[in-house]
């Protein structure tokens, strides 16, 4: 098992025949996902390398069956196509884009809560999601990711930065440790999908053994996991908080990543998950390194 | 991006929110022009983004010109905390009768709209929430249907607005939320607004804060990025398109993505120094941006060693040390590099980078974050 997706999941890219749509559509399909089409209105018919695009949403799903959709257009366009995709019933939204305004993040998230609660938005301004050997949607490098094992241990991933999720999926692989899903949420302000979210998944999930989580600096997500940790999560878990360093007042590439009128420190979000159990690295290594400890202490 | 109080007010009038008479000026000369406009008296005020300008004297009134030349004479190039006073808002003085509070941000634990509103304005509203939370009313704003003259009203007899102000602060909190949505601001503030003697509402103060993602839609946004106080690393950065933060260390950073970025930051603080900057230089990682990125650090004569921190995905290892190579070629570096490479193809990368031919002691390659940045701190004593 696995959470979001897995290997029955089919995906459409939504700005399949785009630079980036075209360029990480193909890797996921290279890596085995079930891409089975693109959406680009006006270019019904063509096809990249065989795979065939179609003027809307709704027709790509009439005439594929998809139930995933990965988006990959700019800023402008971002907010109509998650709608869009709702709107024709795909059930799980990955949104790579980067640069959405957050009023329009809101206004989105406000619609698919109120409309379409079927349908589970990740991002925008997210890696994406992968379920190594199973599914791949987003920009993730596959090759990085070590497969789960049958009789596992399985760690599953939380993270909201890209780089860091890599770095997380890397360390994992250097300790031999099997991936069950590895999840980027992204660093904006109102992310479709939460850590709370994929906690609740990951503890469900009888493939995932444990979890570790990378959390940043700004909002209150860390310090939300934390309570829903005690309340909730039973597996082990280890975590890494960036931006110990980061001055106040300035957002540190990330919209999100930002400590403003003393709220949002990583001091504050590492006490938060220390007190819920959590270990806790000061770096991503570190934290690759307990969450070795805790797998062999799940083996023994 | 944070707006100067005349930028948000000259903002605010968009939107049709009341403010006082008055103008910008750099010189004493149009200081006193634009107080002729605004009809005496005036109150001159310094505009820098920091907090207490009026105990650092940066708030003054005047009656009249022989005042306004002397207050505008004082102010420009005054320094409150560090920041240069290079412009005054000179605008007509109000009668005030009280003063309120009011602004709208987003929650993002709750991911609604949140206006706060308070009876209490004119002081820090930290301090109004630390003494008696009560006092402020906060409500959740779903972005989906807005904020209703009704609902405005209802959140202002809540905090206990009096009577003969409730219609005219109702209305305003409805004007100042269709600036905060269709602005596109991450926060629309406004302390003190004021209740006159003559019965109107009206914005004292203005503080916003743009979401710098929506500048696609707002082209007149251009003339607010041209007034932004950057230290020249970062206006160097910035022609550059480089996410950089300058800070104050000795240890110059480069790393791609933002969280890689942060993280390299904490591991150098970790093991004892301090960065001299914040730069993601994005995936790419290729030759032109990293000699961009190696230009803005060595433009910081604070630098004392360079720590690039690279994680290769999608871009193999080989491609990143080629670009370092060549970009290391390209500038001539004041300070020493350590490099760790890790990712898709980190052997073949590093491998690269030990056989450019670059001696030692401009540049060495390390296995892990924390043992490159030990060096790079260790270079920087």
């Amino acid at each position: 098992m696995a959470i979001f997706v897995d290997q029955n999941t089919k995906v459409i890219v939504q700005g399949l025949t785009g630079g980036q749509g075209r360029f990480h559509g193909l890797r996921n399909k290279a890596y085995g996902t079930q891409v089975v089409g693109g959406v680009t209105p006006g270019k019904a018919g063509q096809d990249v390398e065989g795979i065939p695009v179609f003027d809307s949403v709704a027709d790509a799903v009439a005439a594929t069956g998809a139930n995933a959709s990965f988006i990959a257009v700019p800023p402008k366009a971002a907010p109509a196509a998650i709608l869009e995709a709702a709107r024709a019933g795909i059930g799980f939204v990955v949104c790579i884009t980067e640069g959405v305004p957050a009023q329009d993040e809101a206004r989105v998230f406000a619609t698919l809560q109120r409309d379409y609660p079927a349908t589970r938005l990740l991002g925008p301004n997210c890696p994406g999601i992968i379920s190594p050997g199973k599914c791949n949607i987003g920009i993730t490098a596959g090759e990085i990711a070590q497969l789960p094992s049958a009789s596992g241990p399985n760690v599953g991933i939380v993270s909201r930065s890209g780089t860091l999720t890599y770095q997380a999926l890397y360390e994992l692989k250097q300790q031999g440790i099997g991936v069950s899903t590895c999840v980027g949420i992204g660093g904006d302000p109102v992310p479709g999908t939460s850590f709370v979210d994929c906690l609740a998944q990951f503890q469900a999930d009888p493939e995932t053994h444990a979890i570790i989580m990378i959390g940043e600096i700004g909002g209150s997500a860390e310090e939300e996991a934390a309570e829903f940790i005690t309340n909730h999560v039973t597996k082990p878990m280890s975590a890494y908080i960036a931006g110990v360093t980061a001055p106040a007042g300035k957002k540190m590439g990330h919209a999100g990543a930002i400590v403003s009128g003393g709220k949002g420190t990583a001091q504050g979000k590492m006490d938060a998950l220390r007190a819920a159990g959590v270990q806790i690295g000061l770096n991503p290594t570190e934290a690759g390194i307990l969450m070795a400890e805790i797998v062999r202490t799940i083996r023994s | 991006m944070d707006l100067f109080e005349y930028q948000g007010k000259q903002y605010f009038a968009k939107y049709n929110i009341p403010v006082s008479a008055g103008g910008v000026a750099t010189t004493v000369d149009e200081a006193v022009a634009v107080a002729a406009t605004a009809k005496y008296p005036v109150v001159v005020k310094a505009q820098v983004q920091v907090g207490g300008r009026g105990k650092a004297g940066g708030i003054k009134l005047a009656n009249d010109e022989a005042e306004v030349r002397l207050h505008a004479k004082n102010i420009l190039g005054m320094d409150i905390k560090g920041h240069v006073v290079k412009r005054v808002w000179v605008e007509h003085a109000s009668d005030i009768a009280e003063e309120y509070y009011a602004s709208f941000t987003l929650d993002r634990a709750a991911k609604q709209h949140l206006l706060m509103l308070s009876a209490q304005g004119g002081v820090e509203i930290e301090d109004v929430a630390a003494k008696d939370p009560t006092a402020i009313v906060k409500l959740h704003i779903n972005p989906i249907d807005g904020l209703s003259l009704e609902t405005a009203r209802r959140a202002s007899v809540e905090a206990k607005i009096p009577a003969q102000a409730l219609d005219g602060v109702a209305d305003m909190l409805v004007k100042l939320y269709n600036c905060f949505t269709q602005g596109d601001c991450d926060l629309a503030e406004i302390n003190p607004l004021i209740l006159k003697p003559t019965g109107e509402i009206h914005a004292l103060d203005a503080k916003v804060s743009l979401d710098v993602n929506a500048s696609f839609r707002h082209p007149e946004w251009a003339e607010y990025a041209a007034t932004e106080e950057l230290d020249a690393r970062e206006q160097l950065a910035r022609e550059k398109n480089l996410q950089y933060i300058g800070l104050d260390g000795t240890v110059g950073i480069i790393a791609n993505g933002a969280g890689l970025a942060m993280s390299t930051l904490d591991v150098v603080n970790q093991v004892g120094g301090t960065a001299a900057n914040f730069l993601d230089i994005g995936g790419g990682a290729n030759a032109e941006l990293m000699t961009a990125a190696l230009e803005v650090i060595n433009s910081d004569p604070k630098v004392k060693s360079i720590l690039i921190n690279i994680f290769g995905g999608i871009t193999r290892g080989e491609e990143v040390a080629k670009g370092i190579v060549e970009a290391v070629k390209r500038v001539a570096l004041r300070a020493p590099i350590v490099i760790r490479l890790d990712g898709t193809n980190a052997d073949e990368g590093r491998k690269i980078l030990a056989d450019a031919g670059i001696p030692e002691s401009q540049l060495t390659s390390r296995p892990t974050m924390l043992e490159a940045a030990r060096a790079a701190v260790e270079m920087a004593k």
